[in-house]
């Protein structure tokens, strides 16, 4: 459903790529697309309104209309104004390392409190050097204490706790003074989990908040949470003032339209995402990165970023001259593989491209690809370097050492000589087309 | 057990009342135009019932409306609850016992919590209940279940954390018969449908169980937490995949969550929902059913009435 639904979407820009310009009823068409897709996500569908609202507004603009790919500009427009809403500037917590920091983690029953506190605490201890003490003040769930106790163990983090009380604030309020007694820089506090409209524990949370008053007070939010997310967070943050937002479970295959829910209502920071059942998945929020998944535009930005940081200016353009004289050869064929597999597995690229079908790339077998590329690599490595320049001098008798060579059959180095052949045949038509646009040729999934 | 489930949401349906005047509002000062049955479809999308679902609903609606010569509001919101209730409407396919059941789902659902209130429903009715504590994973899942065991007062089997679930499955499969319990009710490690591993993981405890089972009948039972959105259906079609279920239970209910994604669940794979849960305690877990659901979801007639 959701490929169907950001297949639909590409489409109406690819239509606007087409076009020169756009028109009024072109944004009215692509909102109404945006909108679908938004509450496809899970985006709260008040949040939904606001944010095309704001997109309109700005793509009935001149900036859109008098731009030369008006597509792309209405891309970059929805992309940065999904951006801005889920926070701007990447995020971080406020960690000082003078005081004490003490945080709290608060939440619905499930959203994962008790496994990100212990995720947080084993972060800032590697990268902030903090001295981090656990507090199981989880009183109510049972085995709630001893799932922290072995969590802390796991991760050599002492954990305060006390099986006789059932009191979270003063149990709150003890942690805090061993801390400072045994020098402890970071106090994370496991609170139960709790609806927002429980009267009775949302005021034993306020209670806590008074006694030891946290310098972060985080909500914590299952990443697959739906319309609801607004209704929870906004309670959570109007009674207790909470000062970020951890969003957890996006290693499933949710579009976790939450986040943006959760940023619009709260206008409070997203500072961490949970990714995964180890201990050491815990990331840091990228607004942009999670702009293109809720978008289901795919990880475009990531993947510009990498590509960029991988490929070489100066190589690029050695690459391009050559293309345009057709003296592109196995060598060169050689390093744009190995620029690929630099970048990463062929799967992991693809996911990160928009309007790729995640349900065909299942039905490919990407590992058979990636060996092929070993083969290639291997037959290649068994000719001489005059081979490698000159391909066509390479006859049956060679042929044959260098399949002997590869461990491949002649059959395998032929294809990839014919392969080769017509790559270059399409490279020297494109190196032509090249010289009449003067545009800068680029790799051919860029 | 309706009228439970009726008083809960009352005691939350502000939002759902606020969908109610709005169709009202809508009704009477509208022409059942096109602006109407947009905006219809946008507040059936704010109860998580999807973007599809809630356009072939209006589409039907609209529809029906053609052909059966609809006027009137109330027969209206009649036929919108009608279209609703058919879809949410699935045959029961209560367990069996003696049953062996594996209660599946994503992690943080509440599936331990659900376990011991089946458990303690199971032994008011006199059933002889056992668990077995197969979350060998999360760390205090085993020592969770065993608190919940010895206060229901039912046996369970556990082994020690990091133990292969199937091996507790199989033991417990064994004890269950050499004690003739009348129901096994295994916990298993809440894991993401995306992960291939941990699916087949599943796949390989149910089938222990069914070569396993003797004379005891399958009864696989998948918890959703009502506050998921879309996602919740691509985690009922995935693990239905994995181990073919007999009914879901939907958890939290108590909250202001409204659990419209039940629907395309429903109307798509055609499981019954056995239970919804509607707070901590065991008596919490109360039968569905459709027209209760649908009704106290948008309890239109009442309000159109009035």
């Amino acid at each position: 459903m959701f490929e169907g639904l950001s297949e639909k979407f590409q489409n109406v820009f690819s239509g606007m790529r087409k076009k020169g310009k756009l028109d009024e009823s072109d944004i009215k068409v692509a909102n109404r697309e945006i909108k679908l897709a938004l509450l496809e996500a899970d985006v709260n569908f008040k949040v939904v309104k606001s944010f095309t609202k704001s997109v309109s507004e700005r793509a009935k603009g001149e900036e859109v209309l008098k731009s030369l790919t008006p597509g792309q500009q209405y891309i970059k427009v929805v992309n940065e104004e999904m951006v801005k809403m889920l926070g701007g500037e990447d995020q971080k917590l406020e960690i000082s390392k003078d005081k004490l920091n003490i945080f709290m983690m608060i939440g619905l029953q499930g959203a994962g409190k008790t496994t990100t506190a212990a995720k947080i605490a084993n972060l800032l201890r590697k990268e902030a050097s903090l001295s981090p003490l656990l507090v199981a003040a989880d009183v109510y769930r049972p085995a709630a204490i001893e799932q922290l106790k072995i969590l802390g163990k796991e991760l050599n983090i002492p954990v305060y706790f006390d099986d006789a009380s059932q009191n979270p604030v003063e149990i709150a309020k003890k942690a805090k003074e061993i801390a400072t007694e045994k020098g402890h820089d970071l106090v994370i506090i496991d609170t139960a989990g709790r609806l927002q409209i429980d009267e009775t524990l949302m005021q034993e949370l306020s209670d806590i908040d008074q006694s030891i008053q946290p310098t972060e007070k985080l909500l914590v939010v299952d990443g697959m949470t739906g319309q609801e997310s607004v209704n929870v967070s906004k309670t959570f943050d109007d009674k207790l003032g909470i000062t970020g937002v951890v969003l957890t479970k996006l290693d499933g295959d949710t579009r976790g339209g939450a986040a943006l829910s959760v940023a619009y209502t709260t206008q409070k920071p997203i500072v961490f995402i949970g990714t995964g059942e180890k201990l050491s998945d815990i990331e840091s929020f990228y607004p942009d990165r999670m702009a293109s998944r809720i978008l289901g535009m795919g990880d475009v930005l990531s993947l510009i970023d990498k590509a960029q940081n991988m490929v070489d200016e100066e190589e690029a353009r050695r690459m391009e001259e050559k293309i345009r004289n057709a003296s592109f050869d196995l060598n060169d064929f050689l390093d744009q593989l190995h620029q690929l597999q630099k970048m990463g597995s062929i799967s992991s690229l693809l996911e990160m491209m928009p309007g790729v079908n995640k349900k065909a790339l299942a039905g490919l077998d990407m590992a058979a690809t990636e060996k092929q590329m070993k083969r290639t690599e291997a037959i290649i490595f068994s000719m001489t370097p005059e081979e490698r320049e000159k391909p066509d001098i390479i006859n049956g008798s060679r042929r044959k050492r260098i399949a002997n060579g590869s461990g491949t059959s002649v059959a395998d180095v032929n294809r990839l000589l014919k392969g080769f052949e017509q790559s270059r045949k399409m490279m020297k038509q494109m190196g032509n087309m090249g010289k009449r646009k003067r545009g800068r040729m680029k790799l051919p999934f860029m | 057990m309706a009228s439970v489930f009726k008083k809960m949401r009352d005691r939350v349906s502000s939002t759902t009342k606020k969908f109610t005047e709005k169709i009202n509002h809508l009704l009477y000062y509208k022409e059942l135009d096109e602006d109407f049955f947009e905006e219809l479809e946008e507040n059936l999308i704010l109860s998580d019932i999807s973007v599809n679902t809630a356009e072939m609903i209006v589409e039907e609606l609209q529809d029906g409306i053609k052909a059966k010569k609809i006027k009137t509001t109330e027969s209206v919101i009649e036929e919108l609850q009608n279209i609703m209730i058919q879809m949410v409407d699935i045959p029961e396919a209560p367990i069996h016992f003696p049953a062996i059941s594996l209660i599946v789902g994503v992690n943080g659902v509440g599936k331990t919590t659900t376990i011991a209130k089946l458990a303690q429903k199971y032994k008011d009715e006199g059933k002889k209940v056992m668990l077995a504590a197969a979350d060998t994973f999360r760390a205090a899942a085993v020592e969770q279940l065993e608190t919940w065991a010895s206060r229901i007062g039912v046996d369970i089997v556990t082994s020690r954390p990091g133990a292969d679930p199937a091996s507790v499955v199989f033991d417990a499969i064994h004890s269950a018969q050499a004690k003739n319990a009348d129901v096994l009710i295994c916990d298993t490690a809440g894991r993401l449908h995306n992960k291939v591993n941990l699916m087949n993981e599943l796949n390989k405890l149910n089938r222990i169980c069914e070569r396993e089972k003797g004379e005891y009948n399958i009864h696989n039972v998948l918890v959703v937490d009502a506050t998921t959105g879309q996602n919740a259906l691509m985690q009922a079609k995935t693990f239905n995949d994995a181990v073919p279920l007999s009914g879901i239970i939907m958890t939290k209910l108590d909250g202001t969550a409204k659990g419209g994604v039940i629907i395309p669940i429903l109307n798509e794979l055609k499981i019954p929902i056995e239970y919804v849960g509607l707070g901590e305690k065991a008596e919490d877990l109360v039968t569905f059913n459709a027209k209760d659901f649908v009704e106290v979801l948008y309890q239109a007639t009442e309000e159109i009435n009035s």
